[in-house]
C-alpha cells in the first residue's frame, strides 16, 4: 500500500457497506457471484484472444484485425463490465481480507495497466492499415496484451489462496 | 460399491496425497483449470455466438469453426488434464458431490450435442456458411452449447461448496 497513509480504514469502510455486507451474510450470493464472474472471464477470454491471436498470426489469421477487433469489442466491454460489477460485490463482501492479501495487490494493479493497454496501445495496432506498424511490434502488442490479462487471471485466483 | 472402493484406493495413491497436501501444487493445477476456461470457452463461445447469429457474422462458419476448434481443444487438453488431477487429488469427495455429478453429465451432453451437429446440420454447412443468420437447428446447437458449458463452469464451481454433503 501506499507509504504514509493508512488505507486499512477506507477497506473497513467497504467491509461494513450495505452490499458487502449482504453478500457476505448470504449463504449463496458469493458462490452465484463467483459464477458468474467465471463465466464472463471466459467471454473475455474469447473477445480478447481472438484478436490477440489473430495479430500473433494464429486462429482468424484470414480476416483484417481491424475488423475483428470491431467486431469483439462489444464482447469485450460487456464482459469486463461483468467482470468488474461482480469483482467489486465480491470485494466489498471481503475488503479487509483483500487488504492483506498480496495478490489483490497485484490484481488491481494489473488490471489497471491492462486496462489502460487495451484501449489504447492495443486498439490503435489492432485498428491499423495493415503494413503500417512493423510485424514485430504487431506481435508484441499481442504479447503484451496477452500477458497482463494473464497475469490478472493468475493473481486473481491466488486471492482464494493468500 | 465396487466404484467407489476403487476411488478410496485411489485416494489413497501417494500421488493423491501428494496433490492433496502439497502448498504449491494444487493451486497450481486449479489456476491452470481456470485459466484454461478462458482458452477454451472463449473460443467455443465464439463460434456458438456465430451460430445464433449474434457474432462475428461476416466470417463464414467454417472459417471460424477450422480456426478457432483447433484453439479450443488445446485448452481443452489443458482442461481435462487439470481436471483429472484435481479428481485424482479427492476422489471420493468429488464423486459423492452433487454438483460433480451433474457436470460429468453436463459434459457428455455437450458431447453429444457437438457431435450431432457435426454429423447432421454441420455437412451442408456450404449451403448456410455465409449467412449471418444460420439455420434454425444449427441456432439450436449453439444456444445449446451455450448453455451447458454455462453449467459446467457454474456446477464446477459450485462443488467447492458442498451444500448438500
Amino acid at each position: 500500500m501506499l507509504s504514509g497513509t493508512n488505507w486499512q480504514p477506507l477497506f473497513q469502510w467497504f467491509e461494513a457497506t450495505t452490499l458487502g455486507t449482504q453478500v457476505r451474510q448470504s449463504l449463496w450470493l458469493f458462490p452465484v457471484i463467483e459464477c458468474v464472474h467465471l463465466l464472463a472471464l471466459a467471454l473475455l477470454g474469447g473477445a480478447l484472444l481472438a484478436v490477440d491471436l489473430r495479430l500473433l498470426g494464429f486462429g482468424l489469421r484470414s480476416q483484417p484485425s481491424a475488423r475483428l477487433a470491431r467486431q469483439m469489442e462489444p464482447w469485450l466491454a460487456g464482459a469486463l463490465g461483468t467482470l468488474i460489477g461482480t469483482g467489486i460485490l465480491m470485494f466489498l463482501s471481503e475488503a479487509i481480507k483483500c487488504y492483506f492479501s498480496p495478490p489483490f495487490l497485484y490484481k488491481m494493479s494489473l488490471l489497471a495497466i491492462a486496462i489502460l493497454f487495451t484501449f489504447t496501445v492495443r486498439r490503435r495496432v489492432a485498428n491499423a492499415e495493415p503494413g503500417r506498424i512493423a510485424p514485430g511490434m504487431v506481435r508484441l502488442t499481442a504479447f503484451v496484451s496477452f500477458a497482463l490479462w494473464f497475469g490478472v487471471a493468475f493473481s486473481g485466483r491466488w486471492i482464494a489462496f493468500y | 460399491m465396487e466404484i467407489l472402493s476403487f476411488f478410496q484406493w485411489l485416494e489413497s495413491t501417494r500421488g493423491s496425497v501428494f496433490i492433496r497436501e502439497s502448498t504449491l501444487f494444487y493451486p497450481m493445477v486449479e489456476t491452470t483449470h481456470v485459466l484454461a476456461l478462458a482458452l477454451f470457452l472463449g473460443m467455443i463461445a465464439m463460434l456458438d455466438l456465430r451460430l445464433v447469429g449474434l457474432g462475428l457474422r461476416g466470417i463464414p462458419v467454417s472459417e471460424i469453426a477450422g480456426r478457432l476448434l483447433p484453439l479450443a481443444l488445446f485448452g481443452f487438453s489443458l482442461m481435462a488434464i487439470s481436471g483429472l488431477l484435481l479428481f485424482y487429488s479427492g476422489p471420493v469427495k468429488a464423486a459423492n458431490n452433487i454438483f460433480f455429478r451433474v457436470k460429468m453429465v453436463l459434459i457428455a451432453l455437450t458431447g453429444l450435442n457437438a457431435l450431432l451437429f457435426h454429423f447432421t446440420i454441420y455437412r451442408r454447412v456450404v449451403s448456410w456458411d455465409h449467412s449471418p443468420s444460420p439455420p434454425a437447428r444449427a441456432k439450436l446447437a449453439g444456444a445449446l452449447s451455450l448453455v451447458l458449458w454455462s453449467g459446467v463452469v457454474i456446477c464446477g464451481r459450485l462443488q467447492a461448496y458442498n451444500w448438500f454433503n
